[in-house]
């Protein structure tokens, strides 16, 4: 695709600004780290190929506007929206459309404030350390609740609102939370959405993408799963799934942690003489099938009958 | 009569452009930078007015630039500074201010002499501007 828009914009090398601006190294890092979420980096792929031609059309005079570059990620929980967050950021910065490709982090508590006259410059001051980078607000609707006609959300929302389109050329804004919540936030306050140029839904992570986060997750702190262990928590996942508050890969981290306690507790048991990295390092079957995971789900079965 | 207080005094207004990349330069340094006012141009008045607090945290001069913005809008007849403050071990100190508004009309200073005992003759300067009660002296 690049190699054809190179020939109508005469004279600038799309690929050799795809490769010299670092969006390629940034493109192939979030390849290589995220397991799944196609459907995610196909949409990041094509917002970076957006933002090089608009970059390249700007180059040659063609476009004055900065683009809108506002988001949304809606998602599931653990489905990877802050860590895809951080990378946007960075791809941003290296196209040159922020200046410095931090991300400042926030949710509700951070933008409202407590009694009257506290919110604006609450949210005055995060938007002030967020120039020149990205303002992530996680879990977003919160910011609005209509239950309640005086909260101050609504003050933090028109400043946001304001800034969102008065100084787009100094900070990103990206809204993140649950898909169907960040739905009627948007019918609530239409400002935002008409505000907001990308959408990005991220899909939940099938059982064998999990299975691959795991393994990297453990590949990072130097753990394995020997064969029994990685069958039964191919059975883990299975189970997990279909129990309330799944947090897809942060519940992953959650089990594996917990996991790591038990290895520990039975090396400590157990062991008689010294112990070797592969003993150190190997997480058994008996570590994760202990799980409450299985007893809650063999319970939840036999009241079924 | 131009005061010229601080960096940059006696050069021409700095431009807005000019103004960000000092400031981002300020930035880049590790300082804090913050805003001044004040409508008493005595060149030995040393503590002006704080507009907002000092920005610790802000990786980017859009904010410093924002909050100018703001203060112009408020006190553009005034004198305006930025200062910005080093934090470090040793320094604990500002390190750099300069005058980024001004009031349109400068009056300049009056030689103030003072009869001392045995005909000694004391000097001082008053500004003009001064004679009128603080928040009316420019405009």
């Amino acid at each position: 695709m690049a190699d054809s828009l190179a020939t109508a914009a005469e004279g600038i090398d799309l690929r050799a600004e795809f490769e010299r601006s670092g969006v390629r190294d940034v493109l192939a890092e979030l390849d290589r780290s995220l397991v799944g979420l196609a459907p995610v980096k196909r949409r990041i792929r094509e917002t970076a190929a957006l933002l090089l031609v608009e970059r390249a059309r700007k180059q040659l005079g063609l476009a004055q506007e900065t683009p809108t570059l506002h988001m949304s990620f809606t998602g599931n929980p653990g489905t990877g929206k802050t860590t895809v967050a951080l990378r946007m950021a960075d791809l941003l910065h290296r196209l040159g459309y922020i200046r410095k490709g931090h991300l400042v982090a926030v949710t509700r508590d951070d933008l409202v404030g407590q009694y009257i006259g506290h919110t604006a410059p609450k949210t005055k001051e995060i938007l002030k350390r967020a120039m020149g980078g990205v303002l992530f607000i996680d879990e977003a609707y919160y910011l609005h609740r209509p239950e309640n006609e005086r909260d101050y959300g609504q003050e933090a929302i028109e400043i946001l609102l304001q800034v969102m389109e008065n100084r787009r050329d100094d900070l990103v804004v990206i809204l993140a939370g649950y898909g169907r919540r960040m739905e009627r936030f948007f019918e609530s306050n239409p400002g935002f959405r008409s505000r907001i140029a990308h959408h990005i839904d991220f899909p939940d992570y099938s059982d064998d993408e999990l299975l691959g986060i795991a393994t990297v997750m453990l590949e990072r702190q130097n753990y394995r799963l020997d064969s029994a262990a990685a069958a039964a928590f191919a059975r883990y996942v299975e189970t997990r799934r279909r129990q309330p508050h799944f947090a897809n890969a942060r519940s992953i981290r959650n089990a594996l942690d917990r996991a790591r306690l038990r290895q520990a507790n039975r090396l400590f048991e157990t062991s008689t003489g010294p112990l070797g990295a592969e003993a150190l390092s190997t997480i058994c079957a008996e570590d994760i099938l202990a799980s409450r995971v299985f007893s809650l789900a063999a319970v939840r079965e036999s009241g079924d009958d | 009569m131009r005061i010229t207080q601080g960096a940059f005094s006696f050069l021409p207004d700095l431009t807005e452009p000019q103004i960000r990349a000092q400031v981002q330069y300020c930035i880049d340094q590790g300082w804090a930078v913050s805003l001044e006012v004040t409508d008493d141009p005595h060149p030995r008045n040393t503590y002006w007015d704080m507009w907002g607090h000092p920005m610790f945290d802000n990786p980017d001069a859009a904010a410093v630039m924002l909050e100018l913005a703001e203060c112009r809008k408020v006190f553009g007849d005034r004198y305006i500074r930025v200062v910005a403050f080093d934090a470090g071990h040793g320094w604990e100190s500002v390190r750099l201010s300069f005058i980024v508004n001004r009031p349109a009309e400068e009056p300049g200073f009056r030689l103030v002499r003072q009869e001392a005992g045995g005909r000694a003759l004391r000097y001082a300067t008053a500004p003009y501007a001064a004679d009128r009660p603080s928040g009316n002296r420019y405009g």
